[in-house]
């Protein structure tokens, strides 16, 4: 108790286990919850690069969730 | 009467499925309910030597199904208490030897008799898992505080929600205070944080389990064992009752140890 307090600042194990977990959980339940996100993506790029330039690798879709609401996002550049 | 069908599963296989089915089963059968449980892990039977039944199987849950044996030439009375019913999986087929819609059926017949049907779901997220999801009325998931369980766990809470499951609760399994306090093991806050499901019980590790299994009498008819009060507890919350979470704490060190492992890290 009293000697924990020196190691304090020292990232744990645990605490790098949480880490780890939230952030592959966050990519994991937005892909299993729209599974449907790259064929999205793939018929985006298509009808985009009908009318545009642009570098299919860049185009960035991703479903988020705050607490209330849902949000798709979809990054285009244009080249 | 309308029972309720509860089923126990993981994702990951080891974390505790079956020993968990076992106490909750005998502890809710022990408080007066009226229960029975039922092994789904077809091919890879085990609830039955943990309960110390293994003996009294003639039919198991396949044979039901296939109508070969009537439903209660099935069902193995414990020795303990009247009130608790084993159905076993079947030893020699595999998990399609079953259809979600059959245990469906079966539990519905079985709800007629009982307040609980228990059901041991097998590891994975494959058939064996949807047949013992599909007749949920609830689900406790059980992990252990370690990341390949967790994220197991996630997934399978990812498919109860998207199956409208949506009755869920979580049993963390394996506590062991000394590491989480050295911050070798994630914490019970820390689990409930990556899940967020509610929590319906924790259980610190004990190494008697080996033990309780080797002799089928699990842990809550032990009662100096804290794996068994943690599970009453659980029982305790099942059936409604308020029941604050148990503090586990590693065994008291006094101030020399401290310094000890202090130089020891």
């Amino acid at each position: 108790m009293l000697f924990n307090w020196f190691r304090k600042n020292k990232k744990t194990s645990a605490n790098m286990a949480k880490e780890r977990l939230q952030i592959i959980l966050a990519h994991e339940r937005a892909e299993n919850k729209a599974p449907f996100l790259d064929d999205l993506r793939q018929d985006i790029i298509k009808v985009i690069a009908k009318y545009v330039d642009i570098d299919p690798s860049s185009i960035n879709v991703n479903l988020q969730k705050d607490s209330s609401i849902e949000v798709l996002e979809i990054n285009i550049p244009i080249k | 009467m309308a029972g309720k069908v509860l089923t126990i599963t993981s994702g990951k296989g080891g974390v505790g499925k079956s020993t968990s089915s076992a106490n909750i089963s005998l502890g809710l059968a022990l408080r007066g309910k009226k229960v029975v449980t039922i092994d789904l892990d077809i091919g890879l039977r085990n609830l039955d030597m943990i309960l110390g039944l293994e003996n009294r199987i003639v039919y198991d849950v396949v044979n039901i199904v296939e109508k070969v044996c009537k439903l209660n030439q099935a069902m193995i009375k414990d020795k303990r208490t009247d009130n608790l019913y084993l159905i076993a999986a079947a030893q020699t087929r595999d998990k399609s030897a079953v259809t979600a819609e059959q245990i469906v059926e079966l539990t519905e017949e079985l709800k007629k008799d009982f307040d609980y049907i228990i059901l041991d779901s097998p590891a994975g997220i494959e058939g064996g898992f949807k047949n013992a999801m599909m007749p949920a009325d609830e689900v406790i998931i059980i992990t252990t505080p370690e990341i390949s369980a967790v994220r197991d766990a996630d997934r399978v809470i990812g498919i109860l929600e998207s199956n409208n499951k949506t009755e869920m609760s979580l049993i963390i399994n394996r506590i062991n205070p000394e590491l989480v306090k050295k911050g070798d093991m994630m914490s019970k806050d820390d689990v409930l944080q990556v899940l967020n499901i509610p929590l319906i019980g924790v259980v610190p590790e004990d190494k008697n389990i080996v033990s309780y299994t080797n002799t089928g009498e699990p842990s809550i008819l032990h009662s100096q064992s804290e794996s068994g009060l943690a599970y009453k507890n659980i029982i305790q919350r099942i059936m409604g009752e308020n029941v604050p979470f148990m503090e586990i704490n590693e065994k008291k060190t006094g101030i020399l140890t401290s310094i000890i492992n202090f130089f020891k890290e």
